[in-house]
């Protein structure tokens, strides 16, 4: 199997060189392969959200190179990048154009991976398409096609956003805590979509969650990440015996250690 | 009177023309472009000096039109390129523009009453066609000869113009191109990750708005007779202006509506100053200080509107509320309750 995604020795510092230097990603290999769905854990500052940055390309490593399908994609802008990457984010506003209807914002993620011209963005051939699509939903969006997303609930909105991130197929589908902003029976919903969406496409998927037991019940392989680096792997063989009480043994566990050698580096 | 308001219409739909494009920037792109002030002249003063040249006037009005787009390009390369914030790049591209359209024009005003105009060119036609004279019998036999106006054919070319350029508006923003263009000014976040290039849409949506800014001011140089480098002062709050009371009054659900909407507004903004300055206390200086006035209540009145209503509604519902209270003992609260969806 070709790897997907690779990352190969990622660094990232910030405010270099002050008092508040942070080393946020810190030689950090990582290998997608393809059709993988890999959840990505770690408290808060662990450098999580800087990695996503950095693949989706908002953020440039300092060293490192990024490849998508075995091109090195470091230096390629944000929106060029994202003709290959579908990106969900965590709040659930962000992922649609609020004062545009359901129609036009999926005419908008369907042009992805197009060049964009002057055809008209809701054709009726599209039209029917997108009405395809939605019912994977069953939320009764393909007969509210012409109404305006603002109007939409946060779980709503945040269901359309996970469509248009995957209608597309993109090589790699980035989650970035997209169900942390929803309550818990909203959240549980767009878990089971987003199984049953990557199972659908065959998306090779990264999922950064704070909830272990979602990390645990999504994707094929789990990371854990702390101060820039991944400090646990889990690969296929290894999940499914998982559980939380092991991740949170696992961490302490690693931490732990961390913390004695550098207690016997003071003394 | 009456030809004052048939004057003040037929400007209204010209003006129509830069309020679109104020459109485009306020609205669709949520860009205060303050360039507008400066392409209008722009585009008056191109024309100007081509037409006093002798080339032909529409070739003259199409020149305008591209330097206008120039420089709403320029304010767009400002802003992403440069990182200056919005309001800035547009007011410097204002000043910048104020000799710019000096140096076009090379003095501060170019006749055009002796010269060949698009507007000379619609009333030879017109009268050729002889439907003023139909028009004037018309109005007569019923009773209106004081209200005969000098020509419909510029009210009606102008409109014409106006109702195009608003359809193409409207097929463009339906586009691939312009989809992205709204969601520009909606999400950036989103339209950025849906792999536009926001820099490149948004130098793109300046343009065109000062491309339509530019138009108008070249055929109001051409309506008015004159191109004067201090034509444009205040321009971009006659814009907002025609835009927020269009709004006000016409409403803007959809594209297609407030796009008419703009146009009903950049009309019924000329018919309210016309109004206004026949009041006897106010002079034409006044002018500024009544579109002030007219921008601000457009602004304020439809929230007081609202609030007058949120208030009913209020009162309502406690009334309602006091009605039902004895039989609300009865589980009759599942049934007021609000349906919910499972999402």
């Amino acid at each position: 199997m070709k790897s997907l995604l690779q990352l190969n020795q990622i660094y990232k510092v910030f405010n270099e060189g002050t008092p508040d230097e942070k080393i946020a990603i810190d030689h950090l290999n990582l290998c997608l392969k393809s059709g993988d769905f890999v959840t990505v854990i770690g408290s808060n500052g662990a450098g999580k959200s800087t990695l996503m940055n950095i693949i989706s390309g908002k953020m440039t490593p300092d060293i490192g190179t990024v490849e998508i399908d075995g091109r090195d994609v470091t230096g390629m802008k944000e929106h060029r990048r994202s003709k290959l990457i579908g990106r969900v984010f965590q709040d659930p506003m962000a992922g649609t154009a609020p004062s545009m209807t359901i129609e036009e914002n999926l005419a908008i993620a369907y042009a992805r991976t197009q060049t964009r011209g002057l055809t008209f963005g809701v054709s009726r051939k599209r039209r029917e398409f997108f009405k395809e699509k939605l019912e994977m939903l069953h939320l009764g969006l393909e007969n509210r096609l012409e109404a305006k997303v603002g109007l939409l609930s946060g779980g709503e909105r945040q269901a359309l956003s996970l469509l248009m991130a995957t209608f597309t197929e993109p090589k790699i589908l980035l989650l970035d805590e997209h169900t942390a902003a929803l309550d818990p029976s909203r959240a549980e919903l767009i878990s089971e979509l987003t199984k049953e969406i990557v199972k659908e496409f065959k998306l090779t998927t990264l999922m950064v969650t704070h909830n272990m037991q979602q990390a645990l019940d999504l994707g094929n392989k789990l990371i854990m990440m702390d101060k820039g680096q991944i400090i646990f792997h889990a690969d296929e063989s290894e999940k499914p015996l998982l559980t939380v009480e092991k991740l949170l043994l696992e961490f302490q566990r690693i931490r732990g250690e961390k913390m004695s050698s550098d207690r016997a580096v003071l003394i | 009177m009456f030809t004052a308001i048939f004057g003040s219409v037929e400007a209204g739909v010209i003006y129509a023309l830069m309020a679109l494009g104020v459109y485009l920037s306020f609205r669709i792109l949520d860009f205060p472009d303050l360039t507008v002030d400066g392409s209008f002249v722009t585009g008056a003063s191109v024309a100007a000096i081509l037409i006093v040249g002798g080339t032909n006037p529409i070739v003259a009005t199409l020149a305008a039109v591209i330097a206008g787009f120039l420089a709403g390009c320029v304010t767009g390369l400002l802003h992403t390129k440069g990182k200056i914030n919005p309001l800035l790049s547009g007011i410097l591209m204002m000043i910048a523009l104020y000799s710019i359209n000096l140096r076009i024009m090379g003095k501060s005003n170019v006749p055009l009453l002796q010269e060949e105009t698009i507007m000379t060119k619609i009333t030879n036609l017109w009268q050729g066609l002889k439907l003023d004279e139909m028009a004037g019998t018309l109005l007569s036999s019923v009773g209106l000869a004081n209200f005969v106006p000098k020509t419909w054919g510029i009210l009606f070319i102008m409109t014409l113009l106006a109702l195009l350029i608003k359809g193409m508006i409207d097929w463009f923003l339906k586009t691939d191109i312009g989809l992205a263009i709204r969601a520009t000014g909606d999400n950036e976040t989103m339209i950025r990750s849906f792999s536009a290039d926001t820099d490149l849409l948004k130098v793109l949506g300046l343009g065109i708005s000062n491309g339509l800014v530019a138009l108008s001011g070249a055929l109001i140089a051409q309506y008015n007779g004159f191109s004067d480098v201090g034509m444009g002062i205040g321009m971009i709050i006659i814009g907002l202006a025609s835009v927020i009371i269009g709004e006000a009054v016409f409403g803007a659900k959809t594209i297609i509506r407030a796009t008419l909407a703009v146009i009903g507004g950049a009309i019924l903004y000329r018919i309210i100053i016309t109004l206004a300055l026949r009041v006897e206390f106010l002079e034409t200086g006044d002018m500024k200080l009544i579109t002030a006035f007219i921008v601000v209540s457009a602004l304020v009145i439809p929230r007081l509107f609202d609030q007058q209503k949120e208030r009913q509604k209020k009162k309502n519902r406690l009334l309602a509320s006091k009605k039902i209270q004895i039989p609300a003992n009865e589980k009759s609260g599942e049934k007021l309750a609000p349906v919910k969806s499972n999402i």
